[in-house]
């Protein structure tokens, strides 16, 4: 659980928030301003039957390193795949999907075509952010902007409107310093100023990157040492929405009116920090590790206050 | 025969080697403590030995021996490997003395420290 002062509150963010904890997946709902979480089964499945208002509902889905092949999952591209089942599965049909990077694992084009063949088997629009693992080519992210960077600007960033909401996909993974953490930059930052300029503080946003846009663990890296200079610039919005991936598990942190969530990989499982010496991959048993990976939907809807996140393992626990 | 007497020539050669440094080291009792070996080992997203002095000239190596690729990153711009998949390594030759500040370009909080000696 986050150490922020909201996570002893016994209201109703609390009470979510603590279910995310529990829980075996979450949908992010954009109703309006307050992000809304629910657990995919039980909760979750009886709020979905009772409402079916307009809105709509976009999917995460993060560190799917193609190419990885140890112990703790020799074959992410079958979990992959299943992962992509599981979307391809859904009731609705989601607007689009976002990647929250670590798409390959080292950048190779065989694993780019890997990742990309398969999750384009959704039929889906796919936004996506690099993670450090796909810029790590010879050429310092050229192979990743060859393929994901038409419309972006510097080393990928960039926005769209989707639903009503606005859609901001930031890179904090280039050129990172000594002793650091993930970055955004001076040349990013101004130009999220730039973007957001003139936006009506009633318009939700949706800002997505890969590494924690807030500290989780910085001695492990999990934190981006510049994300308070964009929540800064973001802060007069009534809604903000923060989806990231890296960390290989769920959290969940709300502050005010910004929600940070970050999604499970779809490869392996991490620590959860202070319980190993280091954040490599965690090896769970092999009948487990689907408990531990999986999906997450963010549902968008209309003249509410929230979105509402679940998140989906590929087998329940 | 030959090769008997090669061993021997050896043997005398070696002994003789040892008492010279024996007798260098006992002429420079303050001489800094160089590394006894030349490898920086990665594990636990750790640079082992952390900080390391060895003489110009002197090649390491950096293994990765994580299960996650690494990569090391002189901070001025010296050096630069590529993302180091396990049990990859990357060699670099130390020729200027100086110090040199290193970290892992995927997990910048991963440093290191060489120092070279003339």
């Amino acid at each position: 659980m986050s150490d922020d002062n909201t996570t002893n509150k016994i209201d109703r963010r609390g009470a979510l928030e603590c279910m995310i904890w529990a829980g075996t997946g979450i949908v992010w709902t954009l109703s309006g301003g307050v992000p809304k979480s629910s657990q995919l089964l039980g909760f979750g499945a009886a709020q979905a039957a009772e409402k079916k208002t307009a809105g709509f509902s976009f999917l995460q889905i993060s560190d799917s390193h193609i190419g990885f092949n140890k112990p703790a999952n020799p074959d992410p591209l079958a979990t992959l795949k299943e992962a992509i089942g599981k979307v391809s599965g859904l009731p609705a049909k989601p607007a689009f999907m976002i990647h929250t990077g670590d798409i390959t694992h080292l950048s190779k084009p065989g694993q780019f075509d890997d990742a990309e063949k398969t999750i384009s088997e959704t039929n889906l629009d796919v936004h996506y952010v690099p993670g450090e693992h796909d810029l790590v080519d010879e050429n310092n992210g050229k192979a990743y902007l060859e393929r994901f960077g038409k419309n972006t600007q510097g080393s990928g960033w960039y926005s769209f409107d989707d639903g009503g909401a606005h859609f901001i996909g930031l890179v904090n993974v280039g050129n990172l310093k000594a002793g650091g953490m993930g970055s955004l930059g001076d040349e990013q930052l101004a130009w999220l100023a730039d973007d957001i300029k003139g936006k009506p503080a009633s318009t939700p946003i949706v800002v997505f990157a890969h590494i924690p846009l807030w500290t989780i663990a910085a001695d492990w890296g999990w934190g981006t040492e510049d994300s308070a200079r964009a929540l800064e610039l973001l802060k007069r919005f009534g809604s903000l929405t923060v989806l990231n991936g890296h960390i290989h598990q769920v959290m969940q942190k709300v502050e005010g009116n910004v929600t940070f969530h970050t999604a499970r990989s779809t490869a392996f499982p991490q620590p959860a920090p202070g319980t190993a010496p280091s954040p490599g991959p965690m090896l769970v048993p092999a009948d487990k590790l689907r408990t531990v990976l999986g999906i997450t939907s963010i549902e968008v809807k209309h003249g509410k206050a929230a979105l509402a996140i679940t998140d989906t393992p590929l087998a329940s626990a | 025969m030959l090769s008997l007497s090669t061993g021997l020539a050896s043997g005398a050669c070696r002994l003789s080697c040892t008492l010279a440094v024996a007798a260098a080291l006992a002429a420079f009792p303050a001489l800094p403590v160089y590394a006894a070996d030349t490898q920086v080992n990665i594990d636990n997203f750790t640079f082992k030995p952390k900080d390391l002095t060895v003489k110009a000239g002197t090649a390491i190596v950096f293994l990765n021996r994580d299960d996650i690729p690494h990569s090391v990153v002189e901070t001025n711009g010296a050096f630069h490997s590529k993302a180091l998949d396990t049990d990859e390594s990357f060699s670099y030759t130390f020729t200027k003395p100086g110090t040199y500040d290193f970290f892992c370009g995927l997990h910048p909080q991963m440093k290191g420290k060489i120092v070279v000696t003339p």
